[in-house]
């Protein structure tokens, strides 16, 4: 009789695989993504931002024994940034130049590929990177470098919808892995090197008609303009490049943004340049404004708010937390956007005050000059776009850290449409020690780091924790590694060759967890033997 | 759209006749654009250049294109990759494979440049290269006995296939390295330790540390660090000798940024010798 079962239980987890029966992720399963744990539907994993995977197969006793199943080779060079999503089976992902694929997350094997024709004159600051692919039911979303929003069809692979955002010879493009929330695909642009007006955008995930658009930026006659000097708001910058979270109970998007540009030069746009550096909440209906919180006023070191914004709930209190490229930590009441703490989690140079609300003050002396100043954290920040975890069995946040200062120098810069717009030179600060970084365990109630992780040289990594009582992430030499979540020891590591530029996730198949991380032009996926 | 070629509007033989002339004019016009550098001699877009230079090229070249630890002196006549414009371009636009230099637009560092900022560069470049090439100010053949004799540099460092392996190869060094920045390596060799293996998706090179480890049998080995992560360590010791160990293996690992290379203090070496010695290097580096 058990037998029988056991056939049954077979023969349903095959059919959830075959064609006829293509899983699809509607935006119930996308926000009930917790009673799922096989599947990883949105790029954090959920909407709140925790990268946490709550399967727990792979674990502290077994990890050692972790081996690699399948390599995803995608002919890509450039930075690999995805974090592949799995739906019921099937892995979406994405490569530089705009690639994407679905593969049968059991074999690695491609089911379809998919990639972009770009204009040569695009503008990819930093590479012509991607970081993922969002889902909705049939359709399969993606923003390119040439800032187009495409939607392909989850099957095929084939181009469904395709809607031009904005002029890309401006200097804006899409980099980031969309939101999926209702019916809406939600994108923040980049472009904080070239003077752009940062944007988010929603558009309807069936036809592609922008539904919303909120300026970072704000124009004449908005909240926040006055913090702009002269014309300067229309060159301001503030991108948003890198995933939001959702709360679903205030119905609001929680949207980091960038710097203000030029990157380097405060001269020509006094005021604290809002929305830059800031966390925006905004509804996610109507992309209207609720509240906003700017991490660096007038920011002149680069230091784009753009990481991961983790929210966490403690009884009655709904907190926000993000690891801040300004090397401080924050914790904000989520309701109200106040302020609870701000505690360096790395080395901190540019301010040694607070102001009544508790806000770090900048000191005058980390102000970049002609000759160069040496200020920390250098221009890479403390910690940069990598995505950070929150396990909530442990209540630790993990964060890869970068102990690194430079020399900031200023420069006047005419503005030039499309043209790089930095107003500033970077060189190396005259240290004669390597930099270094390290993968930090901070307490959100104190804001103190409880371990560290160090690397010979720092990770741009991002980190996943499981409830298996286990933290990966990678690092710049190419280990990718399992740490105890606890105490910080390393358990397991796999060389894969190439510094890691992604960030780690989990999901299972036929009842095996699997780990997935991007590395090089590779998708290495480890399970056990 | 396909139906025209399926058709064959022209002839087979005057089509590729057609297309052969169209190929060699496109080839020409590209040859063109590459080689003439369209605002050479313009103020204006020498000061964009500089622009550019600072965001793109300053944190290895220097400000000023003097150079620095990581970069050579641009003001110098001479460039090693080529000195015509057009070299110049495909320089900064390809890289030098093999060399830390990296294609236009693929490092951390800056942004790509478009083929007209490219030559905005170049054109800042030519603005601030000295007008006589420089001549090395030593003797350059007194320079080569001593770097292979009694300065013994050849017991570490090879030049052109010749000389020991212990610390970097100098055969490029003389044009890849500001003169300031080669007379302080050898005078302060610890003060900042040369860059050794840079891997193609690595944000920094390992560096020439020194290193002791004691095996679990308790051998004492030291010599430089070649390649570290947080798991494994290879190293070559003073005899040349390649050790590779897993850390965890090791009784202990002992690291220190004191080069292993002796400090050449004017009593050992002279100004006089060293600016030879200098002046080889350059002679070799700028082949």
């Amino acid at each position: 009789m058990k037998r029988v079962v056991q056939a049954w239980l077979v023969v349903l987890a095959a059919s959830f695989f075959v064609p006829g029966a293509w899983g699809q992720a509607t935006s119930t399963r996308l926000l009930n993504s917790g009673k799922e744990p096989q599947n990883w539907l949105t790029y954090s994993g959920d909407y709140a931002g925790h990268r946490f995977s709550a399967l727990d197969q792979i674990n502290k006793g077994n990890v050692r024994s972790l081996v690699a199943k399948w390599v995803y080779q995608t002919g890509a060079t450039g930075k690999f940034e995805t974090t592949p999503l799995v739906v019921d089976g099937i892995l979406y992902g994405t490569a530089p130049d705009n690639r994407a694929f679905a593969l049968d997350a059991r074999t690695g094997r491609p089911i379809w590929l998919y990639q972009r024709q770009l204009p040569a004159d695009i503008r990819p600051c930093c590479g012509r990177v991607n970081r993922g692919v969002a889902v909705l039911e049939n359709k399969v979303f993606m923003g390119t470098l040439d800032a187009h929003v495409i939607a392909l069809d989850a099957k095929t692979g084939s181009l469904l919808w395709d809607v031009a955002s904005v002029d890309y010879k401006l200097g804006y493009s899409f980099t980031l892995a969309p939101l999926v929330v209702k019916n809406l695909v939600v994108l923040g642009v980049s472009g904080g090197e070239y003077g752009v007006r940062g944007f988010i955008d929603a558009y309807d995930a069936e036809t592609g008609e922008r539904k919303w658009r909120f300026y970072t930026v704000p124009g004449p006659g908005e909240p926040g303009h006055e913090t702009w000097e002269g014309d300067s708001w229309k060159v301001g910058g503030a991108p948003a490049w890198i995933t939001g979270t959702y709360d679903a109970s205030k119905n609001e998007l929680l949207w980091p943004t960038g710097n203000p540009a030029p990157s380097n030069r405060g001269e020509g746009r006094a005021g604290d340049n809002l929305f830059s550096n800031s966390l925006l909440a905004l509804d996610v209906d109507t992309g209207k404004l609720n509240w906003s919180f700017q991490f660096t006023r007038h920011d002149e070191h680069d230091w784009d708010s753009t990481q991961v914004p983790v929210m966490i709930d403690k009884g009655e209190t709904h907190l926000i937390a993000q690891a801040n490229r300004n090397g401080y930590f924050y914790v904000l009441d989520r309701t109200t956007g106040k302020l609870i703490l701000a505690n360096p989690f790395g080395k901190v140079t540019w301010s040694n005050s607070k102001d009544a609300e508790g806000r770090p003050v900048a000191v005058k002396e980390s102000t970049p000059t002609l000759e160069g100043r040496r200020v920390c954290p250098g221009a890479a920040g403390v910690t940069n776009w990598e995505s950070p975890t929150f396990d909530s069995q442990t209540g630790l946040f993990y964060v890869n850290a970068r102990e690194q200062c430079d020399m900031f120098s200023t420069a006047p810069q005419p503005y030039e449409a499309g043209h790089a717009y930095y107003g500033s030179a970077y060189f190396p600060a005259d240290d004669t020690e390597p930099f270094w970084g390290a993968l930090r365990a901070i307490d959100p109630a104190s804001g103190k780091v409880k371990w560290e992780f160090k690397y010979p040289s720092p990770s741009w990594s991002g980190v996943l924790s499981t409830a298996g009582g286990l933290v990966f992430t990678g690092d710049s030499e190419g280990n990718f590694v399992a740490l105890d979540a606890a105490s910080g020891k390393a358990l397991w590591h796999f060389q894969t060759g190439s510094a890691v530029y992604a960030a780690p996730m989990a999901f299972a198949i036929d009842g095996k967890e699997y780990v997935a991380i991007a590395a090089g032009s590779s998708l290495y996926t480890f399970g056990l033997p | 759209m396909n139906s025209r070629a399926k058709k064959g509007a022209f002839p087979v033989t005057i089509s590729i006749r057609a297309a052969l002339l169209i190929c060699v004019l496109a080839v020409a016009i590209a040859v063109l654009a590459q080689d003439k550098n369209p605002f050479a001699g313009n103020a204006e877009a020498a000061k964009l250049g500089e622009f550019q230079f600072r965001i793109n090229c300053a944190f290895c070249h220097g400000l000023g294109a003097r150079g620095g630890g990581r970069g050579p002196d641009l003001t110098r006549a001479q460039k090693r990759h080529g000195n015509s414009d057009g070299e110049l371009f495909t320089t900064i636009n390809q890289g030098v494979p093999g060399t830390a230099m990296p294609p236009n637009g693929t490092t951390g560092q800056g942004v790509g440049m478009t083929e007209e900022e490219v030559w905005q560069v170049i054109t800042y470049i030519r603005s601030v290269q000295l007008k006589a090439p420089a001549q090395p100010a030593g003797d350059a053949v007194h320079g080569k006995k001593l770097f292979y004799g009694d300065a013994n540099c050849s017991g570490c460092h090879m030049v052109e296939g010749k000389g020991g392996r212990l610390g970097p190869d100098l055969t490029a060094v003389g044009m890849a390295r500001a003169r300031d920045a080669i007379v302080d390596s050898v005078r302060n060799p610890s003060r900042r330790l040369a860059p050794g293996l840079l891997e193609a998706t690595k944000e920094f090179p390992q560096e020439y540390e020194t290193v002791t480890v004691v095996t679990v049998q308790g051998q004492e080995i030291k010599g430089v660090t070649m390649n570290e992560d947080n798991f494994s360590l290879q190293m070559m010791d003073a005899s040349e000798q390649i050790h590779l160990f897993e850390k965890d293996k090791l009784r202990s690992i002992k690291k220190s940024r004191t080069s292993m290379m002796p400090i050449y203090s004017a009593t050992l070496l002279s100004d006089k010798d060293l600016q030879d010695i200098v002046a080889f290097l350059q002679s070799v580096g700028g082949k």
